[in-house]
């Protein structure tokens, strides 16, 4: 099936098979690997991406079922050249380990931004808790969103 | 480390030397660029599958293929049957349907005559992609015909139960270590038998025994095992990419296993999405990507699902513990003695040190002094998944750790004493370091009290107690739950540790480039732990290099020298000593050059941060760059001294380092759903010098959270048929952010004193220690009912069920 999608500000046109999975098509079709794939009954989160802004476990979905929507990735929160303000959290914090489940995290914890600028401790960990974590136990995940709450980009400041 | 705020900054604001930095990985990572195996594709690179056994036990009568075969896209349908036309021309058997466990057993690396658990390897399909290899899987006919299944360990030497490994002729289900063993004891069994008998018989004395289940479970890293393997025809070379926390282990075994010529053989390990002991045994799905290569001359992935992960990779745990501990009635602690009956599953795949069988389980004594300690340990096949590697445990630590610390409580339950008082009564004490268990150990520093004493403090330990009396009088149910552990980690030193004859010692290998920037080349691999960072930081407290201008390269064994790994929390104890025992040899080497810069002997120079010079002329030296600059220009050097700064160095440890420390968690438990909610967890660890405390403290949350799941949550369980009933994470349960509660760490430093740096290890700490401080907690909220014990994990139904005195068998669905 042909279907055409914007990606990361990118419109695209491809032909896929009706079964493939959105996280296969976004890491095999697309080439975009920060979106990972690590259980396979959408319990781990580590494919959590946007589709039309609102995050989803891309292991849940068809690529297909994506035709005509708009995807944001890990790939596309770095703006001009600049960290998002959740990526420098999760550095500035020490947010992650290993890495892997780090993109999923970061995509629930820029939305949950986006929705509530500025979550308690319970709010953050129940936003997250759809998404596991084997390296870090949770606590300093925690601060990295919070402290890109304190911290939001210009355009937020100014907006 | 006390000093850790003097440290001077560099160029960059980094720490040269120890202290909290941000991690060097980070940057890649946070833009979703980090590089795991999943993210590794060569040109013409086909995809497989691995067919698995829906039974325990079943004899395979045949196998038809030819579906699979017919099926558009498929390249290859490989099953035991084609393996055992390979030859190999190894030592370790004739062809390829067996390879060697890492515990000298063997495993099947696809089944030949039958299949011995539940997910094990039948089939290996290869096709254009992942889709049409899982297809293909579903068109293969299998005809089995269906054995009894032995479920349960216990049962498992019973005269009438069913032969497992009749492929190696045995008779029955026990297991023999390479020393021709079928137990493994350690101590003294006379001694702790007559203290055990003299105690039963002494008013003054009490007797407790106590049956504590460790039940299996898993790793369950983020990122499952896998490997992209091609063999170059033409020029003999096989690069594997692949989930291993051991390349350079690995590339021998693969090495014995094919047949391969050592030298033609390369292992990238990547960016790795956690280990935790699952990624380092040698799984039958990467020798089948070397099979495939073989096979089809094309590169070839192979990544394991979910279930594939948890149903047939490397368990831990499932040991049937029991435990007798004597006292007096004033609370000193005379004797332990302790029975294991091990399930290790229908191939013994466990990850110990040769003359460990039972890995370093013996020191269970725990951080108690007392005269007599004796265990044995009883393996057993079942038909169960192989394994037994690890899951952050340090060799069985976790094991011993947890046995120890809740036969303290029953004891103190015994004695009607407060547990901490009765851990303090017996602590082995500072001037007693190094301190020789009665099992062997010789623990090499330690100021218990202390960790103690602060853990304590910090919650609050008083109050708290006297919080719970009120609350019980009220019919409320909290709980304060103490842990004291003592680890054994950096394994090992050679002259009595290795593994498949591999001696467990590291090499390192530093580079200093003219203009002052250097390269280390390490033996082991990060998954997660950061080493990027802290060996630049290691160099850095040696040499006075900036972090930032020392570029560390792992995980690529054309790259870096021979070494075990990381596992165990072995790189710090091990790697890490030699980082910094190859930097000491390169700063000897710049004192010659640069005494020759200077015109001067080598002794007349003295050595500050990045710098010599001349004795009693601070402004006459020489800093590590201009050295570098010299060692490689037209300087005239002296005698002795060929050019250059790199060194090598291979590290040998002359004994494990002993990290320790005491976690105390507060629980409160609903008596009417038996819902245990954790309120606070404090934990103080003691591992000596931290290099970079943040890290550690990252290392300690993680673990934390992993005895969180232990104790409450995970669990891998059979029923009576042999079905696996923890094979995706809908059964196997995993923490979140919501269970997991707002950690509270400190620290007390006692470093070693046989390591350059004073470091011991902690990757593992919080993982041994935290599984005993939660049940302990739990169980001290539902004392009142009567229980004295409950096994792991207390989920809701088996807090309840425990509270109503009727408590159930927890690795078995059986009532």
């Amino acid at each position: 099936m042909e279907i055409t999608l914007t990606i990361n500000g990118d419109t695209v046109t491809k032909d896929v098979e009706p079964r493939m999975l959105l996280v296969h098509f976004i890491r095999d079709v697309m080439e975009l690997r920060g979106t990972h794939w690590g259980c396979d009954t959408s319990n781990c989160g580590t494919c959590v991406l946007w589709v039309d802004d609102e995050p989803v476990k891309s292991c849940t979905m068809f690529a297909v079922m994506a035709d005509g929507r708009s995807v944001t990735t890990v790939e596309g929160l770095e703006k001009n050249g600049q960290l998002d303000p959740i990526q420098q959290g999760f550095i500035e914090c020490h947010g992650l380990q290993c890495g892997f489940c780090t993109p999923g995290m970061m995509m629930t914890g820029r939305w949950l931004l986006d929705q509530n600028p500025h979550p308690s401790e319970e709010e953050i960990r129940e936003g997250i808790s759809g998404q596991l974590c084997r390296c870090t136990g949770y606590k300093n995940i925690v601060h990295a969103i919070q402290w890109a709450a304190e911290h939001p980009a210009e355009e937020e400041v100014t907006a | 480390m006390t000093a850790i705020e003097e440290v001077p900054l560099s160029p960059a604001g980094n720490p040269m030397g120890f202290g909290s930095m941000k991690r060097v990985e980070d940057v890649r990572f946070v833009r979703g660029e980090g590089n795991y195996v999943d993210d590794v594709n060569l040109p013409g690179m086909l995809h497989s599958a691995i067919l698995r056994s829906p039974y325990a036990h079943a004899r395979i009568k045949s196998i038809d293929t030819s579906a699979a075969e017919a099926l558009p896209g498929v390249h290859a349908v490989i099953t035991g049957k084609t393996l055992e036309g390979i030859p190999r021309p190894s030592l370790l058997g004739d062809n390829f349907a067996w390879m060697p466990t890492l515990s000298y057993d063997t495993q099947a690396v696809l089944a030949t005559d039958k299949v011995r658990f539940q997910g094990q390897e039948v089939a290996y399909v290869i096709a254009d992609d992942r889709y049409i290899a899982k297809d293909a899987l579903e068109l293969i006919d299998v005809d089995y015909e269906a054995l009894e299944p032995v479920m349960d360990a216990k049962k498992a030497m019973d005269p009438d139960a069913p032969v497992i490994r009749d492929d190696k002729g045995q008779t029955d289900n026990s297991i023999t270590d390479v020393h021709g063993n079928k137990t493994w004891e350690s101590g003294n069994a006379i001694g702790t038998n007559e203290a055990i008998a003299k105690a039963q018989a002494d008013p003054n004395c009490v007797v407790v025994t106590q049956e504590i289940m460790y039940p299996r479970v898993h790793p369950a890293p983020m990122e499952t095992c896998g490997a992209v393997s091609y063999l170059d025809k033409v020029t003999g070379q096989l690069t594997m990419y692949t989930t291993s926390q051991a390349p350079h282990a690995h590339r021998t075994v693969y090495a014995m296993v094919a047949g391969l010529p050592e030298h033609k053989i390369r292992i990238i390990s990547p960016d790795i999405g956690g280990g935790f002991g699952n990624k380092v045994g040698v799984y039958p799905g990467y020798v089948l990507s070397v099979i495939g290569t073989i096979v089809t001359g094309k590169p070839i992935k192979w990544m394991e699902d979910r279930s594939e992960n948890l149903m047939s990779t490397s368990f831990a745990r499932d040991y049937h513990m029991t435990g007798t501990i004597a006292a007096t009635k004033d609370g000193k602690i005379l004797a332990v003695d302790v029975d294991v009956l091990a399930d290790h599953g229908a191939f013994n795949g466990v990850a110990q040190p040769t003359n460990y069988p039972a890995g370093f389980f013996n020191i269970f004594t725990g951080s108690y002094d007392y005269p007599d300690a004796h265990c044995k340990v009883t393996p057993v096949y079942t038909n169960k998944a192989p394994g037994g590697v690890a899951y952050a445990c340090s060799f069985r630590i976790t094991e011993a750790a947890y046995l120890i610390e809740r036969l303290v409580d029953c004891l103190a339950a015994e004695l009607q004493m407060d547990p901490a008082e009765l851990r303090l009564k017996n602590l082995i004490k500072p001037e007693q370091f190094p301190y020789t268990t009665p099992t062997g150990w010789e623990y090499d520093s330690g100021d218990y009290e202390k960790t103690m004493r602060l853990a304590m403090e910090m919650v609050g330990y008083e109050e708290l107690r006297k919080e719970q009396e009120e609350k019980r009088a009220r019919g409320e149910y909290m709980g304060i739950g103490i842990s004291f552990f003592t680890e054994g980690v950096g394994a090992g030193p050679r002259k009595d540790m290795d593994i498949l004859g591999l001696g467990m010692a590291d090499g390192i290998e530093l580079r200093v480039h003219p203009t002052g920037k250097a390269v280390i080349r390490l033996s082991v691999q990060s998954q997660g732990q950061g080493h990027e960072t802290t060996y630049a930081q290691i160099v850095a407290h040696e040499l006075g290099i900036p972090p930032e201008d020392i570029e560390v390269v792992h995980g690529d064994t054309d790259q870096t020298p021979f070494g075990l790994g990381t596992y165990g929390s072995r790189s710090t104890p091990v790697s890490g000593a030699a980082a910094a025992i190859v930097s000491r040899k390169v700063r000897d080497r710049a004192r010659i050059v640069a005494a020759a810069a200077l015109e001067c002997s080598p002794d007349d120079l003295e050595w500050e941060l990045g710098r010599w010079f001349v004795k009693g002329d601070k402004e006459r030296g020489k800093t590590i760059q201009e050295i570098a600059l010299l060692s490689h220009g037209s300087l005239e050097l002296p005698e002795g001294v060929e050019g250059h700064l790199d060194a090598t160095a291979v590290y040998n440890p002359p004994n494990l380092t002993y990290p320790y420390g005491c976690y105390i968690c507060v629980v409160d438990v609903d008596a009417g759903t038996g819902q245990v909610k954790i309120r606070d967890f404090v934990a103080v660890d003691d591992c000596g010098t931290r290099i970079n405390p943040m890290i550690v403290e990252g290392q300690v949350h993680g673990g934390l959270a992993d005895g969180v799941g232990m104790a409450l949550m995970e669990l891998i369980a059979f029923d009576e048929d042999g079905n696996c009933l923890g094979g995706s994470f809908m059964d196997y349960l995993l923490p979140t952010a919501v269970e997991c509660p707002d950690w509270r760490t400190g620290e007390t430093v006692t470093p070693s004193p046989h390591h350059p740096i004073g470091a011991k290890g902690v990757g593992e700490s919080a993982t041994v220690g935290s599984p005993a401080a939660i049940v302990n907690a739990v169980i001290d909220a539902i004392s009142p009912f009567g229980v004295r014990h409950a096994d792991m994990p207390l989920t809701p139904a088996n807090v309840w069920r425990a509270i109503q005195g009727n408590p159930v068998r927890v690795d078995m669905a059986i009532e």
